[in-house]
């Protein structure tokens, strides 16, 4: 099955990127601040919003990680197919 | 002009054969002023965040290009 | 371990087809102050470093690699279906010479990348210190990168490589902050 690079797969990459960038600035930050409750309260949230979003995209193009790690089930082998992040 | 500027004036001999550019600039980005992070900072929306690259409306730095 | 994602952290986009501009983004890619380095020397460094920051370490040197790639990126497409022609002009002849438009870890310059950029001192201040000025010295080149290119698309993905810088430097700053902290643990001996 190839993969449409149309509006829709571009929409469902940034919802996803833009979820897993709070992360990470949250990630760095609780690294020096680990008693915000605030922000460790947030990071839950965006870490439950991220699952939701991985699911949905991984559902339509495929796995975004390997080694079992990915979401839903897989009935055939994408995870080998392009395209590639820098191919996008 | 942007805050975050910062101007010098070289010396100028008598020997220097490029024209005098006058002062020189460079950038003092807002990490420097803060020695520990504050809890509870305004946040930027997600979507913003991203195309910025910081979450903390207080840590981000604009640059213009010379 | 590490677990790669098929995702970039940020969405590269560049306007032209312009591998003179690839030739100078590549100072990032395997320069003294680039995302390889930065991404080596953090990880490597914290087998030596007091336990509490050691997780900023582990995550902040993850976080390069997402750069490297993002370089990466920005490079595979500012040359892709460039002709040897076109790369001769853009300054890449001696380069494609050795490499065609394979991307290989070099500066700016044609200097392969070189563990002599790192340094593991063992002191956690020292190391701190180099880890702060290593994120000021990759800022400074992202302006100089951001200065030498008209596509706003391109400066785009470099503002936000730069504005990471900012933040990393703030979180090493922090870690040293908690590092002046740590007499409590005296108290065991």
């Amino acid at each position: 099955m190839t993969i449409q690079l149309d509006e829709n797969y571009y929409r469902m990459l940034t919802d996803l990127q833009a979820a897993d960038f709070v992360l990470v600035e949250l990630t760095l930050y609780l690294d020096t601040h680990p008693t915000d409750r605030a922000a460790l309260q947030q990071f839950n949230d965006f870490s439950m919003k991220r699952q939701k979003l991985a699911y949905e995209f991984q559902l339509a193009y495929g796995p975004l990680t390997q080694f079992g790690q990915s979401g839903p089930p897989q009935n055939s082998w994408r995870w080998a197919q392009d395209p590639w992040p820098w191919q996008v | 002009m942007n805050p975050e500027v910062r101007v010098y004036v070289p010396f100028r001999g008598p020997f220097d054969p490029c024209p005098p550019i006058g002062v020189k600039t460079f950038v003092t980005p807002p990490n420097l002023f803060i020695q520990f992070q504050p809890m509870g900072l305004p946040q930027f929306s997600p979507y913003e965040a991203l195309r910025l690259g910081t979450l903390w409306p207080d840590l981000y730095s604009n640059y213009y290009p010379r | 371990m590490w677990i790669y994602e098929k995702k970039l952290q940020y969405p590269v986009r560049v306007s032209k087809c312009d591998p003179h501009m690839a030739k100078l983004l590549i100072e990032q890619y395997g320069g003294a102050d680039g995302e390889l380095a930065a991404a080596l020397r953090y990880l490597n460094q914290r087998y030596t470093i007091p336990d509490k920051v050691i997780g900023l370490l582990t995550d902040i040197g993850t976080e390069e690699f997402a750069h490297l790639e993002m370089i990466a990126t920005m490079i595979y497409k500012l040359t892709k279906d460039a002709t040897p022609d076109q790369l001769k002009a853009a300054g890449l002849g001696d380069y494609y010479v050795n490499h065609d438009s394979a991307l290989y870890y070099q500066n700016a310059a044609g200097v392969p990348w070189t563990a002599a950029y790192i340094q593991a001192k063992g002191d956690p201040i020292a190391d701190l210190y180099e880890d702060i000025a290593a994120e000021e010295k990759a800022r400074a080149t992202y302006q100089w990168l951001i200065d030498l290119t008209d596509d706003v698309d391109l400066q785009d993905g470099l503002k936000f490589l730069r504005e990471r810088e900012i933040i990393h430097s703030m979180r090493f700053r922090e870690a040293v902050e908690i590092l002046k902290c740590e007499r409590e643990a005296q108290k065991i001996f």
